[in-house]
C-alpha cells in the first residue's frame, strides 16, 4: 500500500468526515424519532400497554306512580379475557373449562365479541355466579389474562307482573351494532331489549366508565387497579312512570296464570296507563344478561304465546265494543240520536241478501239507539250502518283513528287492521264484482269484517268517549299529554252516550253480572266470532260513568262471552277507585 | 526497549461503552414477568472481566507476532468454519442457522466473530505486503480471495449480518490501502446493479454512469467489457435470484421498505423497537422504566434490540451519549491507524475499526429502520459471550498497534 505520510493524513481526513456526517445523520434521525415525534410513538406505547376495561353504569332505576321500584340494579359479576388473538381466547377458555363450567357456545360467543373489538377485554361469562367468580379469583394467578369485574344487573322485584311493559336488558347483537343508530355501542355493552328499556333507552342507559388495566406483549395483565386513572360511569337518572304497582299486581292476580288476556287501564283525562298486563306473562328476570335456551323455548312452545303481547300486539275483531262507534259515526252525522228507533224491528235477524243475525234468536223488539247499546242489538246496527253507509263508515272509522297506532311509549305496537277507503281496498281484495257493499257496512257496524284493533287503540277511542271527544295518547312514562278530538259530538250527546253504556253494567244490559257496590261502570262488551274455536270475550269500558277517572280494556281469547270481560274490568276499576278515593294515609 | 504508555483513552471509551453496555443488559432483564434475561448481566460481567484479560494478553504481542501468526489463524478459521458448517447448531432467534460451533452438545462459540478478526489480520497482510495499491480488477484478486473464501462459508450457514460485515471491512481496508474511490465504485458494481434491477429505469441510468466509468477510468480492455459484462448479467439474474432467497429474507427485506406490510408479524419488531426509541423522548423513561421493554414488547432487548432500551430508557440525551462514545472510539481508531509504524498495522487498525462501524451503523439503523434487519450484535452493548470477547481482542490488538506507533507524547488527544 501507499504509506507516505501525506497520503494517510488525506485518508484519514475522509475517514473522519465520512464518519461524522454518518454520524450526524443518525443522531438526525434520532432527534427526528425521539424529539419530534416523541408524542406519536408515546401515543403508541400507552396503546400498546393499557386496555380499556369499560365500567358498565347503573341503569336508571323505574319507578312507578307511587315511588315503588319497577327495576332496578343488583349487584353481578361479568369476566372477561384478554387475549392478543381468537386462538389464545380459545384455548384460555379451554383452560378455564376445566375448573368452570364453559360450554362451547359460550366459547364461540366471547370469540365473537373478540372479533369485534380485539383491544376489549372479550367477555366471557356476562353474569357468572358469585361461586364461579370465587373459583376464578383463587386461580387468578395461573390465569393473568383474566379480568373480574363487579357490573350492575337488572332485577324487577315484580318480575312477571311488569313484564308486558317493562322488557329486559341484553348484551347488544350484531344486529343492532349494524344499526347506524347504536353507532355508540360497543359489543358486550347491555341494551334494553323491548318494553321501556327499550322505549327509554336513551334516559336508562347512563355513561359507561372506563377503568385501564396494564398487559404486557402478550396480553397478560400485569397491573390492575391505578395503571392509569380511570373515569367513573355515571348512572342514569331514574324513570318515573304512571304505573300503578298496586293496580298492576291486582291485574295479575285477577288474570291469574290460566287465563289468555290483556288488560289495560289509562286515566282518560291525561292517557297516564295505570296498568298493563298480558296473560299469561313470564319472568323477565331470567332473561337478564341471555336468555336461557330451555326457557326461550318453553316461552315459544307454549300454546298460550306468554310473549305475544295481547295488549299492544294482538289483533282481534272489535265485536260489539265497536258499537260505540258506529253509535257516535251516526250521531255525528244527524243520522241517528240516542232515542230513536229503526224500520225494522229486531226479530232475531235480518235479511239483506242474505240473512244476518242478531246474537239473541229472541229477538230485541222495536228499540232505541240508548236500549240497542244496553243490549247489544246487532239488528238495530245493522240498519244504522246501512243507514250511515260504506264510505261514511269508513271515513268515520278512520276519522276515530282505528287505522293507527295508539302511539303509547313501547316498542313492536302492532298496527289495527282497518279499510284505508271504501271502494279500492275492497276491489282489489275481493274483485270489483266479488263484494257487495251494504253487506260490508252490515258487518263493519258490528265490529266484525275487515276490521281487527288492538286493545290500546280500542281503549284510546274509549278515552275519548270518557272524556269530551278527544282520545288521550297512552302514556307509560310520565310526558306531556297528547289528547286528539276525534268525535264532535254535543255535551248532551256525550252524556247520553255515557249514560246508555251505564246501562250496559246495570241490571238491564249485557253485563249486568259484573256490577259493583258503589260505582256507575260504563262501558261495552264484546264478542267476537272465532269459528271453529271459541269467541274472543272484549269489555270496554270507564268509571265512574259521571266523571271517569278510569279506562279499562279487557279482552279474553276465547272468553266466550263478553261478560267474562267485564267481570274483571269492573274489579279492576273498583280496586282503583276505591284506593284512590278513600282518603290519603301520609306517613309524612 | 522503553516502556510504552498505553493508550488511555482507547481502553477509557471501551471501559466506558462496555459498562454501558452491562448496564443496558441489566436494565434489559428489568421486566414485568422475570425471564432467564434478568441474570444476563452477571454472565455478560464475567465475560467483561474475562475480555479485558484477553485484551491486556493480546496488547502484549507484537506486531511481528501478529504478522508471523496471521497466516496460522486464517487457515484455523477457515477449519473452524468449515467444522461450523458441518457440525455447527443453531441457537435463540437463529435457531435452524449453523453459526455455533456444537461439540458434545457444548456451544463453544461463534468461529464466526473469530473470522472477523483474522479476515482483518489477513487482509491487510496481503494488502500490507503491495508496494502500490492495487489499480485494476485484476490485481484484486488476492485480496479478494481472502475475504471471499470465509464470506462464503459464512454466507452458507446463513449468516447474512456478518456476511455484510466482511464487505464493509473489504472495501474499508482498499479505501486506506489507497485504491482509487473510482475503482472500488466499479468493484461495488455489480452489487449496485443486483439491488436497482428492482427498477428499469433506475438501472439504466446506473447503467449509463457505470459505463462513463469505465470510460473515463480507462481499466484494461477485457477489464470494462468484463464489468459492463457482468453489471448487465446481474441486472438480469437479480429477479430470479430474489426467487431463490429464503421467504423469511425476501419478507425482511419487504419489511425492510414498509414495516406495516406485516406489522403483526415481520414488521413487528421494528415497528416496536421504533415506538420504544421514539417514545423515549428528550430524557427517556429513566434506567429500567421502559414500558415498551417492561412488557416485552421491544423483541430480543439484550442483543439485536438492545439499543432500543437506550433509546426508550435514557432518551434522545442517551443515545447521543452512546453514539459519542462510538465516534470517540472510531475517531482515535482513525488516529492510532495513521500513526502505525507500518503498512501492517495501519491496515489491521482500519480493519477492526471498519468492523465495528459496520455493526453500529447496521445495528443502530436496524433499530430505527434505516437497515434491514440482519440480526448483528451492537459491539460492548449486545448480550454474548464471544462477541465481548472479539470486541475487547480488538481493543488488545488496537493497544499494542497504538504503542508501536509514532506519538506517544499527546495522551490528551483523541
Amino acid at each position: 500500500m501507499s504509506y507516505h505520510p501525506n497520503d494517510v493524513s488525506r485518508r484519514a481526513t475522509v475517514a473522519r468526515v465520512l464518519l461524522g456526517i454518518g454520524f450526524l445523520a443518525l443522531t438526525t434521525a434520532f432527534f427526528r424519532a425521539q424529539v419530534l415525534r416523541n408524542q406519536e410513538y408515546l401515543a403508541q406505547a400507552e396503546q400498546n400497554r393499557f386496555r380499556e376495561v369499560p365500567l358498565a353504569a347503573p341503569r336508571g332505576i323505574i319507578y312507578d306512580r307511587n315511588g315503588r321500584i319497577i327495576a332496578e340494579n343488583l349487584p353481578g359479576y361479568a369476566v372477561s379475557l384478554l387475549s392478543p388473538t381468537a386462538d389464545s381466547l380459545r384455548s384460555a377458555m379451554r383452560r378455564l373449562s376445566n375448573i368452570i363450567p364453559i360450554t362451547d357456545d359460550q366459547v364461540e360467543a366471547a370469540v365473537r365479541r373478540w372479533r369485534k373489538n380485539p383491544t376489549r377485554p372479550a367477555v366471557i361469562l356476562p353474569d357468572a355466579p358469585f361461586d364461579v367468580v370465587a373459583v376464578l379469583e383463587e386461580r387468578r394467578v395461573e390465569n393473568p389474562s383474566l379480568i373480574i369485574q363487579s357490573t350492575p344487573k337488572r332485577y324487577y322485584p315484580d318480575g312477571p307482573a311488569v313484564a308486558s311493559f317493562v322488557g329486559y336488558t341484553g348484551e347488544v347483537t350484531e344486529r343492532e351494532l349494524a344499526d347506524t343508530t347504536h353507532s355508540d355501542y360497543k359489543p358486550g355493552q347491555q341494551i334494553g331489549k323491548g318494553g321501556l328499556e327499550r322505549s327509554y333507552e336513551r334516559e336508562l342507559r347512563g355513561k359507561e366508565g372506563v377503568r385501564y388495566v396494564e398487559v404486557d406483549a402478550r396480553g397478560r395483565v400485569v397491573r390492575d387497579a391505578g395503571a392509569r386513572p380511570e373515569q367513573a360511569p355515571v348512572a342514569a337518572e331514574p324513570l318515573r312512570t304512571n304505573i300503578d304497582m298496586d293496580l298492576q299486581l291486582y291485574v295479575m292476580s285477577l288474570l291469574g296464570d290460566s287465563l289468555r288476556a290483556g288488560v289495560v287501564a289509562i286515566d282518560p283525562n291525561d292517557g297516564a296507563v295505570l296498568a298493563l298486563h298480558s296473560a299469561p306473562t313470564y319472568d323477565p328476570n331470567r332473561f337478564v344478561g341471555g336468555i336461557p335456551a330451555d326457557y326461550w323455548r318453553e316461552l315459544n312452545s307454549d300454546p298460550r304465546r306468554p310473549l305475544y303481547n295481547k295488549v299492544i300486539q294482538g289483533r282481534y275483531p272489535p265485536a260489539s265494543t265497536w258499537k260505540l262507534a258506529t253509535s257516535a259515526m251516526a250521531m255525528e252525522a244527524g243520522l241517528v240520536q240516542l232515542d230513536d228507533h229503526m224500520p225494522v224491528p229486531c226479530t232475531g235477524g235480518y235479511r239483506y241478501g242474505r240473512y244476518f243475525k242478531c246474537w239473541d234468536k229472541k229477538g230485541h223488539g222495536d228499540i232505541n239507539l240508548r236500549r240497542a247499546i244496553e243490549q247489544s242489538c246487532d239488528v238495530y246496527f245493522y240498519q244504522v250502518g246501512l243507514k250511515l253507509g260504506l264510505s261514511r263508515l269508513v271515513a268515520g272509522g278512520l276519522k276515530l283513528k282505528m287505522r293507527e297506532r295508539s302511539g303509547v311509549d313501547l316498542p313492536n305496537e302492532t298496527q289495527p287492521q282497518f279499510p284505508p277507503d271504501a271502494q279500492n281496498y275492497f276491489n282489489e281484495r275481493y274483485g270489483a264484482r266479488g263484494w257487495v257493499p251494504g253487506s260490508v257496512s252490515l258487518n263493519l257496524s258490528i265490529g266484525q269484517g275487515e276490521n281487527a284493533q288492538t286493545l290500546i287503540n280500542m281503549a284510546r277511542f274509549y278515552t275519548a268517549l270518557a272524556t269530551d271527544g278527544k282520545a288521550a295518547r297512552p302514556e307509560i312514562v310520565s310526558r306531556k299529554p297528547d289528547r286528539v278530538q276525534i268525535m264532535n259530538l254535543t255535551e248532551a250527546q256525550m252524556v247520553g252516550l255515557r249514560l246508555a253504556m251505564a246501562g250496559v253494567v246495570s241490571s238491564r244490559g249485557t253485563a249486568g253480572s259484573a256490577r259493583v257496590e258503589g260505582i256507575t261502570v260504563a262501558g261495552k262488551t264484546g264478542t267476537a266470532q272465532n269459528p271453529p274455536n271459541p269467541d274472543h270475550a272484549w269489555f270496554m269500558g270507564f268509571a265512574p260513568a259521571e266523571k271517569p277517572r278510569i279506562v279499562v280494556g279487557v279482552f279474553v281469547e276465547y272468553g266466550e262471552h263478553g261478560y267474562v270481560a267485564a267481570r274483571i274490568a269492573t274489579k279492576v276499576m273498583a280496586r282503583y277507585l276505591k284506593a284512590t278515593t278513600a282518603p290519603l294515609v301520609t306517613t309524612e | 526497549m522503553t516502556r510504552r504508555i498505553p493508550d488511555v483513552p482507547l481502553v477509557l471509551i471501551a471501559f466506558a461503552l462496555s459498562v454501558f453496555g452491562i448496564s443496558m443488559v441489566y436494565s434489559a432483564g428489568q421486566t414485568d414477568t422475570m425471564t432467564f434475561i434478568a441474570n444476563l448481566w452477571k454472565t455478560q460481567s464475567v465475560w467483561f472481566v474475562v475480555a479485558m484479560c484477553a485484551a491486556f494478553a493480546a496488547s502484549r504481542a507484537s506486531v511481528r507476532f501478529l504478522d508471523w501468526v496471521t497466516p496460522f489463524a486464517y487457515v484455523l478459521t477457515l477449519v473452524m468454519l468449515l467444522l461450523t458448517l458441518a457440525i455447527g447448531g443453531g441457537a435463540g432467534t437463529a435457531a435452524s442457522s449453523k453459526s455455533w460451533l456444537v461439540i458434545g452438545g457444548v456451544r463453544i462459540g461463534q468461529p464466526a466473530e473469530l473470522a472477523k478478526l483474522t479476515v482483518v489480520l489477513m487482509l491487510a497482510r496481503v494488502l500490507a505486503n503491495r508496494r502500490e495499491p492495487p489499480e485494476s480488477l485484476l490485481e484484486l484478486w488476492h485480496p479478494a480471495l481472502v475475504v471471499g473464501i470465509p464470506w462464503v462459508l459464512i454466507m452458507l450457514q446463513p449468516d447474512l449480518g456478518t456476511g455484510i460485515v466482511f464487505i464493509g471491512i473489504f472495501f474499508a481496508m482498499l479505501f486506506w490501502s489507497g485504491v482509487n474511490g473510482r475503482l472500488l465504485l466499479l468493484i461495488a458494481s455489480p452489487a449496485i446493479s443486483l439491488v436497482l434491477a428492482f427498477s428499469t429505469r433506475l438501472w439504466g441510468a446506473w447503467f449509463l454512469v457505470l459505463l462513463m466509468l469505465v470510460w473515463f477510468y480507462r481499466p484494461y480492455l477485457l477489464e470494462g467489457i468484463a464489468l459492463v459484462c457482468i453489471n448487465v448479467v446481474t441486472g438480469v439474474v437479480a429477479p430470479i435470484l430474489w426467487e431463490k432467497l429464503a421467504p423469511y429474507q425476501q419478507k425482511r427485506l419487504l419489511v425492510f421498505l414498509d414495516p406495516s406490510i406485516d406489522a403483526k408479524a415481520s414488521g413487528y419488531h421494528v415497528i416496536q423497537s421504533q415506538v420504544a426509541i421514539g417514545s423515549g423522548g428528550w430524557f427517556g423513561k429513566g434506567f429500567t422504566l421502559g414500558t415498551q421493554k417492561r412488557l416485552n414488547f421491544v423483541p430480543e432487548q439484550q442483543t439485536d434490540f438492545i439499543f432500543a432500551v437506550v433509546g426508550e430508557e435514557l432518551g434522545f440525551i442517551g443515545v447521543t451519549l452512546a453514539l459519542t462514545l462510538f465516534l470517540a472510539l472510531f475517531m482515535r481508531a482513525i488516529r492510532i491507524s495513521s500513526r502505525a509504524n507500518d503498512p501492517f498495522a495501519s491496515l489491521i487498525a482500519f480493519g477492526l475499526l471498519a468492523s465495528w462501524l459496520v455493526h453500529v451503523i447496521e445495528n443502530v439503523g436496524m433499530t430505527l429502520n434505516l437497515m434491514p434487519i440482519t440480526g448483528i450484535p451492537l459491539p460492548f452493548f449486545s448480550y454474548g459471550g464471544s462477541f465481548m470477547l472479539a470486541s475487547w481482542l480488538s481493543v488488545g490488538v488496537l493497544m499494542r498497534i497504538s504503542q508501536e506507533g509514532r506519538g506517544r507524547g499527546d495522551l490528551a488527544a483523541i
